[in-house]
């Protein structure tokens, strides 16, 4: 019994250690942006937060139109979770059910393949793709390249074979078109697994810099992991880590609010333990 | 209520021929059951009348109707799976009342519908549950509720006990008799359980291969199985067969065979006198099969010695596996029996109840 409970302590310490470590970056970036510009380059560096942490983020938000930000950051990750979803419900549906579907593995693994290319490789080609239409510094650019979604594709077809025959059949007896059966039957069983992967592609797109950075130009198109840049105002000044830091926490923080909210059918959503 | 009509339907997946040519009329108001093994067609078949699969070859009619070329729903049919196929994310009302939602149907008349199928199979308590939150003999019931719901001309049944236990299936095995007693309705029922078939059917229809092998009431099939493949498939454990071959001696019809000298009885002496000489196969079912001590005053009994291998107590009777040269033999025997195993024991069968198949054909000689 006592080594048992002495051994679950140790456990926990170990837990407690790792986590310090791993969130001492985030931990350190909030109470940075706290301090005054002074005493952030006070030696040795102070661990406790300081009293400047309101006039931090209002000087980071207004800096560089966090409000604008913010919004185009949202906005193209909701755009993207919601188009790969969609995109991906439907041709899992495909790829599992329509049964003249020539060439159905073939393509399946050219999908597969696109998975295993990361997205530096592609992004000369992209963008001159986008540069052609005429895309530039829009929606469009920031949003469209990213709709395809093998991970996507890939769940779905897998957890759309688990669903058995008989239900389709049943289906047919009791009159629905095939779009009625993905709609009100396959959709409404795959809910945990839709909110799960809305979130992981929300959180994906939130966190893109480099394509961003390349397609955009202009201020009000920026997002806000972008955007944060101009925070450094130039080489001549040193750099202002206490507004950086705060603005860095605000980019933070849509994330893992969603996180927090979607927290449950996240897990549900991965171990699968939903009654089919 | 309507007749169910198949005429010429033939089903080829690829070069698999799932149902060869078959002709079938499933009478009004009738319980029919499509028995047979694994693979022999019979879920293809049932398939076919509900739309779920397309008759390669031939004519489907519901009623009046050629239903070929019709949607499954408005085939006017409804159709119970094995694994029940609830919707899982839906509760037993709205699973029940999906179907008529989609026919659009009033919402007082669901209403009405849903709570009579449900008073009918006493699933009232459970409207409001989810299929997981239930029993698998619930889970039936409500498979069941949906089909009601529905009242069609035709209900079809796809092994809808095979995932029950064995307790529940003789249970639900009684309802279903009940209900199709209450509802009126055309049933094809299809299952690999002879059992099933037996004391449900109205009409049994046995399949292999893609074809019908014989089609009857229970009694008939049991009594006058109409070639070797019946005459093995229907009855519990299976019939005895014997090659042998038909000879006249001393005035009578004997069977020979290896081991064994049988005479036929005077009553069948005409049916089977155009047979002398060719190769057949004697077949007995295990119940005529007789201890010789209980059958003493038998007349058209043969007997033989026989080594007992396996004796297989089930209370009511005991079933006796036993070698006789090198034919092995079941017998059904009364549950009184000293027999033993490696003792040596003489049967006897009786000869009224003998069947007589051709070797090459497998057909039964009448």
């Amino acid at each position: 019994m006592k080594t048992k409970r002495y051994f679950r302590l140790l456990i926990h310490l170990v837990l407690i250690v790792s986590i310090v470590v791993i969130a001492f970056p985030v931990i350190y970036a909030f109470i940075v942006s706290t301090l005054s510009f002074q005493d952030v380059f006070v030696y040795p560096p102070r661990f406790l937060p300081g009293s400047h942490a309101v006039a931090n983020y209002i000087t980071a938000w207004k800096n560089i139109n966090m409000g604008r930000l913010l919004f185009n950051s949202t906005f193209i990750s909701v755009a993207v979770a919601l188009g790969k979803i969609v995109l991906a419900l439907m041709s899992a549906f495909a790829f599992t059910y329509f049964s003249t579907f020539r060439g159905k593995g073939f393509f399946f693994v050219i999908i597969l393949i696109t998975h295993m290319l990361p997205l530096p490789i592609r992004i000369v080609p992209t963008f001159e793709l986008m540069r052609d239409f005429n895309w530039l510094d829009t929606y469009y650019a920031l949003t469209i390249p990213f709709f395809a979604s093998a991970t996507g594709v890939l769940l779905f077809r897998q957890l759309f074979l688990t669903v058995p025959s008989s239900l389709c059949d049943a289906a047919r007896v009791d009159g629905i078109s095939p779009m009625g059966f993905l709609g009100r039957i396959l959709i409404p069983l795959s809910k945990t697994n839709i909110a799960a992967l809305f979130l992981i592609e929300f959180i994906y797109m939130w966190n893109q810099y480099l394509w961003p950075l390349v397609v955009t130009n202009r201020n009000d198109m920026q997002v806000v992991q972008t955007g944060l840049k101009m925070l450094l105002a130039g080489q001549a000044q040193a750099a202002e880590w206490n507004v950086i830091m705060a603005g860095t926490v605000i980019a933070m923080l849509p994330p893992l609010i969603l996180l927090f909210l979607m927290q449950s059918s996240l897990v549900k959503g991965f171990s699968l333990q939903e009654e089919k | 209520m309507a007749e169910v009509r198949l005429s010429n339907i033939t089903k080829r997946f690829g070069n698999n021929t799932a149902v060869a040519q078959i002709n079938l009329t499933i009478r009004d108001k009738e319980f029919l059951v499509l028995v047979g093994p694994s693979g022999c067609g019979k879920t293809t078949t049932l398939r076919m009348v509900a739309g779920l699969e397309d008759a390669s070859e031939g004519d489907i009619f519901i009623g009046d109707r050629r239903v070929n070329d019709i949607q499954p729903k408005a085939r006017d049919i409804a159709m119970v799976f094995q694994n029940y196929a609830l919707y899982p994310h839906m509760n037993v009302y709205k699973n029940m009342a999906f179907g008529l939602q989609q026919r659009k149907m009033p919402k007082e008349e669901i209403a009405r519908r849903v709570g009579e199928s449900a008073a009918i199979l006493g699933i009232q308590e459970f409207l409001q549950r989810k299929p997981k939150e239930l029993s698998g003999g619930q889970r039936q019931r409500v498979a069941m509720g949906r089909a009601i719901v529905r009242q069609p001309q035709v209900f079809l049944f796809d092994e809808p006990l095979s995932n029950l236990d064995a307790k529940l299936r003789v249970q639900m095995r009684a309802e279903l008799s009940k209900l199709h007693q209450k509802l009126e309705t055309t049933i094809i029922y299809v299952t690999h359980d002879q059992v099933e078939a037996m004391t449900l059917a109205d009409r049994i229809v046995i399949m292999e291969g893609g074809r019908i092998m014989q089609i009857g009431t229970p009694l008939e099939v049991y009594n006058n199985p109409a070639n070797l493949f019946v005459a093995s498939f229907i009855g519990s454990p299976s019939m005895n067969f014997i090659d042998a071959r038909l000879v006249r001696e001393n005035d009578r019809l004997c069977v020979t065979a290896a081991d064994f000298h049988f005479a036929v009885p005077a009553s069948l002496e005409e049916k089977y006198c155009h047979t002398i000489g060719r190769e057949v196969v004697f077949g007995i079912r295990p119940e005529h099969v007789l201890e010789m001590s209980d059958s003493h005053n038998l007349p058209a009994a043969a007997s033989l010695e026989a080594q007992v291998e396996v004796v297989e107590p089930l209370g009511s009777e005991v079933i006796l596996l036993v070698s006789a040269g090198k034919q092995q033999l079941t017998a059904k025997v009364d549950p009184s029996t000293r027999a033993a195993v490696h003792q040596t024991i003489r049967l006897a069968f009786r000869m009224d109840k003998m069947h007589l198949f051709d070797k090459q054909t497998g057909e039964v000689i009448t």
